[in-house]
This record gives structure tokens, sequence and C-alpha cells, in this order.
């Protein structure tokens, strides 16, 4: 059933920000350190395992974590509408100096730490 | 009284309203971009769209939610909020290749120091040259370029001035802005089309709301890797900047 799918979602998400608010409880900074990304993590591998052992999971509960990546984009677009985009543009010159300088120098940045890696991928 | 009933639909189901409300923006977005022959682009028009919505209403209400401090689009903070984004990021990782992660496990690592150690640098170079010469101010600027929690959490660690922490946390909104406009035309000059690239740009920016709209205004299939390094960027930052980060500004001021 799709809710299957919705619900593998959200407990990789319980497990992923477990570990994330233990490692910030440890570290003394409160806070979910990386939680999303071992959430990610944790599904990449639980549905791998699954893949290999019974050839996936049924359709229906596929389509449940589908309608959720599905409603991603809208999500983000939601998350745009709640920006304070106001502070970003008044916050002063030295706000938006920083902002920028650093959004464009660490994007060309991206090549070249890119070169690190292998240029082969699986589609 | 007909008014009355349509103010009432909109305060009862504000999470309905959301979700129709985006329909909308994407519809009119999705249109544009096809009449001008950009298919490609009705993402990234209709997160500007909203960006732009955002800032209309936060001069309108003197809020700081964008959309979601006028009444009737309350429901823009639930559907755009932390929780759904997670949720939904996570969900992107189902279909992710094991072995691409495994490739970009090294710069995706690199990228991750790099991207914190640079933009932390970048930010205090110009809040010194700006004007600010005091190590705590230095370090939450500094700070607060990496992201915009970072440079509150920095603050409030060293005891930064309540202005300083304010104008750390516009840094790394103008960052997470930018990224999200920036994005989708400077992938190609950067490389932007792979999954190696793509852990290296989350790492490297760290911004999880732009990164995460960047990536998905530029190729949606991008996003599981983008958004996986990003989101360490902001618990790496908030455990160096305040330590690491602070000494090495003290060793200059």
């Amino acid at each position: 059933m799709e809710i299957y799918g919705l619900g593998i979602v959200a407990f990789c998400m319980y497990v992923g920000s477990f570990i994330g608010y233990f490692i910030g409880e440890a570290l003394g900074i409160s806070g979910n350190v990386g939680g999303v990304g071992f959430a990610m993590l944790i599904l990449i591998l639980l549905s791998n395992y699954v893949e290999e052992k019974k050839g996936g999971w049924s359709e229906k509960t596929q389509n449940g974590i589908y309608l959720l990546s599905a409603l991603y984009i809208p999500i983000v677009i939601a998350m745009a509408g709640i920006q304070n985009v106001v502070a970003a543009f008044t916050g002063g010159a030295i706000a938006f100096v920083a902002g920028a300088v650093a959004t464009i120098g660490s994007m060309f940045l991206v090549p070249l730490i890119g070169k690190l890696g292998s240029k082969e991928f699986e589609k | 009284m007909i008014l009355e009933i349509i103010s009432t639909l909109f305060t009862k189901f504000p999470l309905v309203g959301a979700f129709g409300a985006v329909a909308l923006i994407m519809l009119v977005s999705y249109w544009f971009a096809n009449l001008i022959g950009q298919k490609r682009m009705g993402s990234a028009i209709a997160i500007v769209v909203a960006l732009l919505l955002a800032f209309i209403a936060g001069k309108v209400t003197g809020g700081s939610k964008g959309i979601a401090d006028i009444t009737y689009f309350s429901g823009f903070a639930l559907l755009g909020g932390a929780m759904f984004r997670d949720f939904a990021i996570i969900s992107t990782a189902f279909g992710a290749k094991l072995e691409n992660l495994k490739k970009a496990g090294l710069p995706g690592a690199v990228a991750l120091l790099v991207g914190v150690a640079f933009s932390f640098i970048v930010g205090s170079v110009i809040a010194y040259v700006m004007g600010y010469h005091d190590p705590v101010d230095v370090a939450t600027i500094g700070a607060g370029t990496v992201t915009f929690i970072v440079g509150p959490v920095t603050g409030t660690a060293l005891g930064a001035s309540s202005e300083v922490i304010a104008l750390s946390i516009a840094a790394g909104v103008v960052k997470s802005v930018l990224t999200m406009i920036i994005t989708p035309f400077i992938a190609k000059a950067i490389k932007l089309d792979n999954p190696t690239t793509a852990m290296v740009y989350g790492g490297l920016i760290g911004t999880t709301s732009g990164v995460a709209g960047g990536l998905a205004a530029t190729d949606p299939k991008l996003v599981p890797y983008g958004a996986m390094t990003a989101t360490f960027y902001t618990g790496l930052g908030s455990l160096l900047c305040p330590s690491v980060g602070y000494m090495f500004i003290k060793l200059f001021l």
C-alpha cells in the first residue's frame, strides 16, 4: 500500500534525526547534525538491500515514496515563499557583499574539487 | 456574507490553501517558461516568483516569514517549513545509486571542509574591511556567511550584540536566496551535471534551502546528492566557527 512508502520514509527520518540529535548533544552544539543526511543514507541502504533480497518494494509502496518526491519541488517553492527576503536585501551592504562573494566564490570551487572524483557513473 | 465565507475558507484550511497557491504559482511560471521557450526554467521561475511574493509580503506586513505572515497564506509556513522539506528531501534519496555515493565520498568530504572554511574566511575578511574590528563581531559575521543558522549559534556562544547577530543572519539569507537564483544559470559553467559535482556543490555552498532550491531548478535528479552533503554543512559550521574559527581570528586581531 502507498502508506507503507510514506511510513518507510518516516522511519528513516526518525532514525536519521535521532542519530543527528545524538551527535549534536555529544558535541555540545544542540541541534540536528546531519540527521537528514543519515536518513537519506539509511533509505538508500534499505532500498538497495530489499532490492537485492526480494527484488524491491511493491509498486504501490514505491508510489508512496514517489508521491513525496513529487511534492519536493512544490515544497521548495513554498519554502522560497517564506524566506525573509526583505532582510536579505536591507541587511546593509556588508551582509550583501559577504553573502554574494561567498556564494559566487564557492560555486567556482565546484569544478576544482569535483576533479577529485571519478568520471564514471551508473545511470 | 460571501466575502466572509471566502475568508473563512482561507483561515480554516491553511495547508490546502497553500497547496492551491503553490499550484497556481507553478502553473503561471511553467506557462511563462514555455512561452519564452525555456521549458526547464519552470521551477527556477517559480522560485523567483515565490521570493518576489515573499519580498512584497515582508514589505507589507513587516514580518520575517514572507507570505506566511499574511493570515490567509499561513499554510505556507507548514508546507514550506523544515519538517515537510526534510521529509521530501529524504524521499528523493530513493533511487540514488550507492556506487555513485561511494565515488563522490572523498570529494564530498573535502568540499564540506573547504566550503565552511572558505565562506567563514570570506565573511570575516569582508567584515574586517567594512569596519568591524572586534574578533567576536568578525567571527559572528563570518559564521553568518557560512549559513544563517551558524551565524546566530556562533554569535550567541561568543556573546555578540544582537545587531551583529542580525547582520550575520542577513548575510546567510543573502547566500541562500542568491544560490536559488544563480545556480540554474551557472550550472553549465561549473559542470554541475553529475552526482559527484552535485555532492561537491552541496558541500561547498551548504545552505540546505539554497542548495535544494538551486538544484531543483537545475536538474531534480541531482537533488539527493547535493542535499546529502549540504545537510552536514550547518552542523560542521556550528561546530567549527565558534571554536577553531574564533581562535583563528584571534590570532590576527
